[in-house]
């Protein structure tokens, strides 16, 4: 759920809606405070909000209610080249009709800096995005992910406080993906710089942020650290959203402090944490991750409760073991086993036990 | 393009069919201009080929009608007449048609076809329709008749040119430069002169150069709309075809497509340069 935003916040988005044919919100009531220095990631699928927020912030749209505040000042009525707010765009927008050094130049020469100034600026930024040697070629001689570092520099080089990127990974190749996100994260850190940061990516989310801001629907659905997200998420979308996940449908028979029993639809019972569920007898969907379902009983708490499963396919990954099963009736119930000479290599059509934690299989909202 | 060994009788017989139709197509275009160069150069005062022309002979051409263009103060006034109305007409008709262009390729313009529709319409209107409207109306306000009048009309004319040249290239012009722009802190007219100026000025060039051609070329609105003060080339041509039967017209004609030529070929040899600079098309 949205947190309420704080006013100590270097971004603050307060109450903010937008809607583009004045009938249906594509942002509803949106909170959302950045700390200085913070690097944000909004994360969720196509439609949800993000980009246009992303949007807002830099000035492109405008917020139909709410305010948005930059380092405290509202920023609704000031015009986007007002804000002093770098940008890496989705296709870099690198002007084509002027050199790396002259794209570069642009922020500083419309900020009316002095050509020395400029131009040790200018070699500075390329060096830290390791291009000082393109400074004379023009973006369309570069690679995508050399026209990629030339765009950082870009946001970079007149020394703006905030940035933010939207998708700007994208179309790049997984490899050089995994390397730029390291670079970039490293960059703003180092820095100091607040980042706001656009993807659909939930792993680029996951290995670049401090905080990721999960959007559905025009909403924040959770707003958390990536490794609270993971495992502690607080509804079904974020459990379903973030990382590989199986769910299993039932009724809450039981509740006692932070542990309770769900009855599944055919019948079996199973330990789970409550999350957003309150009364016996809510309808819930428990979540567990693949990684977290034991069948080795000897690891599991003493009278624990057990599912039975039919294995349904084994597949082996090499450092790991993938195996779909049949759970409750569920024929999508993966669990994921670490590759170790004592674990055994489950066969098509075999009967197991599994269970967990009760910790790790949280009942979220039906 | 070779016809494949696997084509039938009806395709090769198409195959050859349609490179004379193509031939023909050609030569009506072209034939009519390329006549009246030769004819030019006629010592005689006739619009036909003498029979010393045939033969070659020297004595059968000669220079004199492009003495008399040069010398005859009719033809120089019309001359200078054109030289001043045509630039001023295109500079008009760029500055607005490419303003317009611009604003029409907004989302959010409301009726923006409509919009689009009137002011291309002066190329699709018939032009003596055109012509009459603008002499009455013009005559109102004081403009028929003046130098300003015909310019006002010639670039009414070249607007719609520029639209369409400028429009074309907008299509491909990428929106998130301006918003790059204005990130970076440029105010929306640096943004305009440095970064979408540039980049559409091939389509602003064509649009010029037609809008220029149209202006030089035009015949019918400067009759109305103009006076003798305003009697350009292509006018001067047409009294000169009613009333003198000259073949100076011929030799006007040939320096115009000569200077016609050498325009279209500057200009595209100027974008391709500025392109190649652009890094846009392979050098």
């Amino acid at each position: 759920m949205a947190e309420t935003a704080s006013d100590d916040g270097f971004v603050v988005f307060d109450r903010v809606q937008k809607s583009y044919d004045g009938e249906t919100l594509v942002v509803k009531d949106l909170n959302l405070s950045v700390a200085k220095g913070e690097f944000l990631t909004m994360l969720g699928p196509s439609g949800s909000g993000k980009t246009t927020c992303l949007m807002m912030l830099a000035g492109f749209e405008t917020a139909t209610h709410g305010d948005i505040r930059l380092g405290g000042q509202p920023i609704n009525n000031i015009p986007p080249h007002k804000r002093g707010i770098g940008m890496v765009f989705q296709n870099y927008a690198l002007f084509p009709h002027m050199t790396i050094a002259e794209n570069l130049a642009f922020p500083l020469e419309v900020r009316k800096i002095g050509k020395s100034d400029r131009e040790a600026k200018i070699k500075r930024a390329l060096d830290m995005v390791e291009m000082g040697d393109f400074g004379g070629r023009r973006p369309a001689q570069l690679s995508g992910g050399q026209q990629q570092r030339i765009a950082l520099a870009r946001a970079l080089v007149f020394e703006p406080e905030l940035v933010l990127m939207d998708e700007p990974l994208g179309a790049l190749d997984k490899q050089l993906r995994e390397k730029m996100q390291f670079e970039i994260t490293h960059l703003a850190h180092n820095l100091g710089i607040t980042t706001v940061y656009v993807t659909h990516d939930q792993t680029e989310a996951l290995t670049m942020s401090d905080n990721v801001a999960v959007f559905d629907d025009g909403r924040i659905q959770q707003l958390a650290p990536p490794d609270l997200l993971y495992e502690k998420p607080e509804n079904s979308f974020v459990a379903q959203f973030i990382g590989e996940n199986n769910t299993l449908e039932g009724v809450v028979t039981e509740i006692s402090g932070d542990t309770c029993v769900v009855r599944l639809d055919d019948g079996e019972e199973l330990d789970a944490t409550p999350i957003n569920v309150s009364n016996v007898g809510d309808r819930t969907t428990v979540s567990i991750r693949p990684e977290r379902v034991e069948y080795n009983k000897e690891r599991l708490q003493k009278g624990a409760h057990t599912l039975k499963a039919e294995v349904l396919e084994f597949i082996y990954m090499g450092d790991i073991f993938r195996t779909r099963l049949r759970v409750a009736g569920n024929d999508e119930f993966i669990i994921k086993t670490r590759n170790a000479p004592d674990v055994e290599r489950l066969k098509p059509g075999q009967q197991i036990e599994i269970g967990w934690l009760p910790q790790d299989c949280r009942a979220l909202d039906a | 393009m070779a016809l494949p060994p696997y084509a039938s009788t009806g395709q090769r017989v198409w195959h050859y069919t349609f490179r004379v139709i193509c031939g023909l197509i050609f030569f009506f275009l072209i034939a009519p201009i390329v006549v009246v160069i030769p004819l030019s150069f006629n010592s005689q005062d006739f619009f036909t080929f003498t029979k010393e022309m045939l033969s070659f002979d020297p004595a059968g051409y000669s220079l004199k009608h492009y003495r008399d263009f040069f010398g005859n103060p009719d033809w120089q006034d019309a001359l200078w007449n054109s030289v001043k109305i045509a630039p001023a007409a295109t500079l008009l008709s760029v500055s607005l048609g490419t303003l317009a262009a611009i604003g029409l390729s907004q989302p959010h313009v409301p009726a923006r076809r409509a919009i689009m529709a009137t002011l291309i319409s002066p190329m699709i209107v018939p032009l003596i329709i055109s012509a009459a409207g603008m002499y009455f109306f013009y005559s109102r306000i004081g403009l028929a008749g003046t130098y300003w009048g015909v310019v006002l009309a010639h670039a009414a004319l070249g607007i719609p040119f520029v639209i369409i040249t400028v429009t074309a290239t907008l299509v491909g012009f990428d929106r998130s430069l301006t918003r790059a722009a204005a990130n970076m802190g440029a105010d929306p007219v640096t943004t305009f002169f440095r970064v979408q100026m540039p980049l559409i000025l091939p389509g602003v060039i064509s649009g010029a150069l037609f809008a220029f051609i149209t202006s030089f070329d035009e015949v019918v609105v400067v009759i109305f709309v103009g006076s003798a003060k305003q009697q350009t080339l292509p006018w001067q041509m047409f009294t000169g075809l009613r009333e003198q039967i000259s073949p100076t017209i011929l030799a006007v004609a040939t320096i115009l497509v000569v200077i016609s030529i050498a325009l279209l070929t500057t200009v595209e040899l100027l974008r391709r340069r500025s392109e190649r600079l652009r890094g846009m098309s392979p050098g």
